[in-house]
């Protein structure tokens, strides 16, 4: 009698179990067949001399010696990503926090500041806006123009491999918006009571964004920290469309998924560019537990779940 | 009194600041309509003058031998083939992980979180080997096959909204005698129509947008996208005339724009759900 029961419940757990991956089976195919094979399949190649063409040659390390040893242009795409990620990810995180405060406010025009400041990020990461971004910054495009108009001199953009690399720093943090409509949702959740109490207490403006503000805001601060920083690692098209592909001038912006694109698919390096994605694949897991760790003395989270009653 | 400017002084300095973040569109949309050769004479004035329809006229010709709605019709295939995929199979992932239990669980959804900052640079090599191995280059597939898979951006967006679902009402059909198929089916996907629509819209915007997938996928000019279409027109910049290249990139923003404003309810939420970037 109890057997029979013990197995009707086998059963049921079985039927459920079957369910579950049924209804989770397109995620664990697609990641088998699209990334974990594929990161796999990467890691092989990177040992071996590859063009498509003919099959791959293991060459043991010699790809990743080249690259440290031998390659200028590999250190200077890794130069200008690291300068590129730093100064683009915490001026776009400041900017998107700074305007987030600003709209954290009841006007009714918000609804209509908001949607122009979302803009840019809708459509920043098309063709056309690295096109109107590479006209803007011409030699005598409109940026020019307004810098005369200050009484400055113009800047050669496209001639010095500085400035090029700026107006790509500048392209990422026009595209603040999505930050900024994060910051703005986490900044809507910390109860106003905090501010009145501090204001009683006689705290500054400055104090109660350093000491309420920011500590609220962290966790979601680390978030989009990580989040920004793998994207800009990554970033491809702006360097790709503005500079046709070159990463010129004298490789000022060959970001490194731009060398990587051009190692693999213009000159067929397959194990050489393989071998750059795994660093990349380090280096990039390994700032992101950096990250991770610090964040405990710099992140705060409430004792309470959701802090909100 | 006081109160009154300091609120005048804010809309100033916000209004302003809105305004110049969107100079760059205005000034593309406007020179769109300018004469090629007075673009950057003019480049200080929005206003056009003489305002000419020339240059959509000129581009609208195309680019390669191949008229320029060819390119929109080829990316509005790879948009809509690639979206139907990402929101019905991101859906059907999200109920499962918010919803049923099942040995595992836990090991596939961090493992979908982590794939969420893979590097896609990693994975872009041996992809193209595996789709060049299938045959596939110089079609749609290497690019659509994929998001019949289950995006983990969207997943994890539905599944945030599914957990505002209360349970009794899975409890309530599971007793009126509804499998979790017909539970899903019936019950739960009406209700996460929002979410799937978020799910859509950003689908709509990274397909529309992307460049590297049909750099890689897509070399015969019949198959070209809108976003190689411009690449084109830039890389023929000296010959040709800025004008033309200029008014296509501004109907290459058109639907993107027109999405944005009719549905920005949508992707604000999906945004503030996930607290993801878009």
């Amino acid at each position: 009698m109890s057997g029979n029961m013990r197995w009707r419940r086998l059963r049921r757990t079985l039927a459920e179990q079957a369910v579950g991956y049924a209804f989770v089976s397109p995620f664990i195919v697609g990641f088998l067949a699209f990334t974990l094979i594929p990161v796999a399949v990467s890691f092989y190649l990177s040992w071996t001399e590859y063009d498509v063409f003919s099959p791959p040659r293991w060459i043991g390390a010699d790809n990743y010696e080249k690259m440290f040893t031998d390659d200028p242009k590999y250190w200077k795409s890794v130069y200008v990503t690291f300068s590129y990620v730093a100064a683009s990810v915490p001026l776009r995180l400041a900017f998107a926090l700074f305007v987030a405060m600003l709209l954290n406010t009841s006007t009714r025009a918000i609804g209509v500041y908001r949607t122009v400041y979302y803009l840019p990020s809708i459509i920043g990461g098309s063709v056309a806006v690295s096109i109107m971004w590479r006209n803007l910054f011409g030699d005598d495009g409109v940026v020019n123009k307004a810098l005369q108009a200050l009484g400055l001199e113009p800047v050669r953009w496209f001639g010095d491999p500085t400035a090029a690399l700026w107006m790509l720093i500048l392209l990422s943090v026009w595209q603040f918006g999505s930050s900024m409509l994060i910051f703005l949702a986490g900044l809507k959740n910390i109860p106003s009571i905090y501010y009145e109490a501090a204001q009683v207490d006689g705290a500054g403006p400055v104090q109660r964004f350093v000491r309420i503000t920011l500590p609220l805001l962290s966790p979601i601060v680390l978030f989009n920290l990580i989040m920004q920083t793998i994207a800009a690692f990554m970033t491809f098209v702006p360097a790709y469309i503005i500079t046709k592909g070159e990463g010129s001038p004298l490789d000022g912006t060959l970001l490194y998924s731009l060398y990587l694109f051009r190692q693999a698919f213009v000159f067929s390096h397959m194990g050489y560019a393989s071998a750059m994605a795994w660093v990349m694949l380090v280096v990039v897991g390994a700032l992101t537990a950096l990250l991770f760790v610090t964040s405990r003395y710099w992140v705060h989270y409430e004792a309470k779940g959701g802090g909100r009653a | 009194m006081n109160a009154r400017w300091r609120k005048a002084a804010y809309h100033l300095v916000v209004a302003g600041l809105a305004f110049l973040m969107i100079y760059p569109v205005l000034w593309l949309v406007m020179s769109s309509f300018k004469p090629s050769p007075l673009i950057f004479v003019t480049a200080h004035s929005l206003i056009p003058n003489p305002w000419i329809w020339d240059n959509y006229v000129e581009g609208w010709k195309g680019i390669g031998g191949r008229p320029f709605y060819e390119f929109i019709r080829n990316s509005a295939v790879l948009v809509v083939l690639s979206t139907i995929g990402a929101v019905l199979s991101s859906a059907v992932v999200a109920f499962g992980f918010a919803r049923l239990s099942f040995f595992g669980r836990s090991f596939w959804f961090t493992i979908m979180m982590l794939t969420m900052m893979l590097p896609h640079d990693v994975v872009m090599v041996p992809q193209y080997v595996l789709f060049a191995e299938l045959g596939w280059l110089n079609s749609f597939k290497p690019i659509v096959v994929p998001q019949y898979f289950g995006v983990p951006f969207f997943i994890f967006l539905i599944m945030q909204f599914i957990r505002t679902i209360p349970t009794e009402l899975d409890e309530a059909a599971t007793i009126d005698g509804c499998g979790k198929f017909r539970l899903f089916a019936r019950v739960i996907a009406p209700l996460i129509a929002p979410a799937m629509a978020s799910a859509a819209i950003f689908s709509f915007y990274w397909r529309w947008e992307d460049l590297i997938g049909p750099v890689l996928y897509l070399n015969k000019p019949a198959l070209y996208t809108v976003s190689i279409a411009l690449k084109l027109f830039l890389d023929a910049e000296s010959v040709s005339n800025w004008g033309a290249m200029f008014a296509m990139s501004v109907v290459s923003l058109v639907p993107v724009l027109v999405v944005f404003f009719a549905f920005q309810r949508y992707i604000v939420e999906g945004i503030s759900m996930t607290g993801l970037k878009g």
